[in-house]
C-alpha cells in the first residue's frame, strides 16, 4: 500500500478521473465543476437581477455535494495520504522558475511566492490570485466549461465545440506562460 | 442518501487531483511548457477511457444505476464563445495554475490564499452573466 502515499503515475491518475466521470454518468449525472461557480451566484441572490443565474439552485445539489467531498478529499490527500509534498517537476523547468524568483521549485506542492499565507499582506499577489479567479470564473461560462466539462466530458463524447474551447485553453496559457510571465514575475 | 454517494463520488476526484499533482501549480506552469508528460499522460489517458466509456454506454444502451437512460446532450453549435472564452480561462488557468476542480481541493489542503481565487472565480462567473447578451457567442 506504499504507492498510495507516493505521487500516482499518470496513467492510474487518468484511470481514477475517468472513473469518477463514470460514476456521475451512472447516478444520471454529468462531471463539470465551473457549473457549480454559477450555482453559487444564485445561491448568493444573483437570480433576482439576471436572467443568466434564474434556475432552481436546488437541482444542483448533487454537484454541490461533490464539491464538499472534493474538498474534503484535497484534507484527506494532504494530511494522511501523503509522505512528500515536493513535486518532482523537470530540471528544465526548475532552472526557469528559479531564474523568475521561485525558489522553491522543486521541493514543494505550490509555490509560497504565490499560495504562503504571508501573501494576505502581499497586494501584488492578491490581485494575482484576483484576477486569475475573474479570468477562470468568466472564461469558464463563456466557453461553456472548464478543464472537466469539456477536456473530459465533451472530447469523450467527440464534441467539436470541446475541442475548440480545449484549443482556446491553450492559446490561453501559452500566451501566460511565455509573454505574460516574464513581465508579471 | 444519494448525497453521500456524490460526497463520496467528489472525495474520490479531490483525493486523486491532489495526488496526480493537477493541483500543483508547479505541474500545470511545466505543462504549458512542455517539459514534461505528466499533464498530458493524465489527460490523455482519461480522455482514451473516457472515450470508451462514453462510446460502450451508447453502443449496448448501458443504463444508469437508477434504470434511466444516459443521456449525451450535444454542445450548442459556435464557435467564438469556445474560442474566446476557452483562451480567456486558459489565462487565468496558467497564472493561478488551477481549474475550477483543484481550486477546492487546494482549499482542503489548507492553502488559503486559493480562497482569493475561488472568491473571485465566482465574481468572474456572475460577470459574464450579466454581461452575456452583449458578448459574442
Amino acid at each position: 500500500m506504499n504507492w498510495i502515499y507516493e505521487p500516482w503515475t499518470w496513467y492510474f491518475s487518468g484511470l481514477m478521473i475517468a472513473f469518477v466521470m463514470f460514476l456521475l454518468l451512472m447516478m444520471g449525472k454529468k462531471f463539470g465543476m465551473s457549473s457549480n461557480l454559477r450555482t453559487l451566484c444564485t445561491m448568493c441572490g444573483a437570480d433576482k437581477k439576471t436572467d443568466f443565474f434564474q434556475f432552481d439552485w436546488r437541482e444542483q445539489r448533487w454537484n454541490l455535494a461533490v464539491v464538499l467531498g472534493t474538498i474534503i478529499g484535497g484534507f484527506i490527500a494532504s494530511k494522511f495520504l501523503t509522505n512528500t509534498t515536493a513535486v518532482q517537476i523537470s530540471q528544465e523547468t526548475i532552472v526557469h522558475l528559479k531564474a523568475l524568483g521561485f525558489q522553491d521549485a522543486g521541493t514543494a506542492y505550490l509555490p509560497t511566492k504565490m499560495f504562503d499565507t504571508t501573501v494576505f499582506y502581499d497586494f501584488k499577489t492578491i490581485v494575482l490570485l484576483a484576477i486569475g479567479g475573474l479570468l477562470i470564473g468568466f472564461g469558464s461560462r463563456y466557453a461553456g466549461g472548464c478543464t472537466s466539462g469539456h477536456a473530459i466530458s465533451g472530447l469523450s463524447n467527440f464534441q467539436l465545440p470541446s475541442l475548440v474551447a480545449v484549443v482556446g485553453f491553450f492559446i490561453g496559457g501559452l500566451v501566460m506562460v511565455h509573454f505574460l510571465f516574464p513581465l508579471i514575475f | 442518501m444519494r448525497v453521500f454517494i456524490y460526497l463520496g463520488i467528489g472525495i474520490l476526484f479531490g483525493i486523486t487531483m491532489f495526488k496526480s499533482e493537477a493541483a500543483s501549480w508547479f505541474r500545470i506552469y511545466e505543462m504549458f511548457r512542455f517539459e514534461a508528460f505528466h499533464m498530458y499522460g493524465i489527460i490523455g489517458s482519461a480522455l482514451a477511457i473516457g472515450i470508451i466509456i462514453v462510446q460502450v454506454i451508447k453502443k449496448y444502451n448501458i443504463k444508469s444505476f437508477y434504470g434511466a437512460k444516459i443521456l449525451f446532450s450535444p454542445k450548442e453549435k459556435s464557435f467564438t464563445r469556445y474560442l474566446l472564452g476557452g483562451i480567456i480561462f486558459g489565462l487565468g488557468w496558467a497564472l493561478v495554475g488551477a481549474c475550477p476542480g483543484p481550486m477546492f481541493v487546494l482549499i482542503g489542503a489548507g492553502f488559503s490564499p486559493i480562497l482569493i481565487t475561488v472568491a473571485f472565480a465566482v465574481l468572474g462567473t456572475y460577470l459574464y452573466g450579466v454581461l452575456k447578451n452583449k458578448l459574442p457567442h
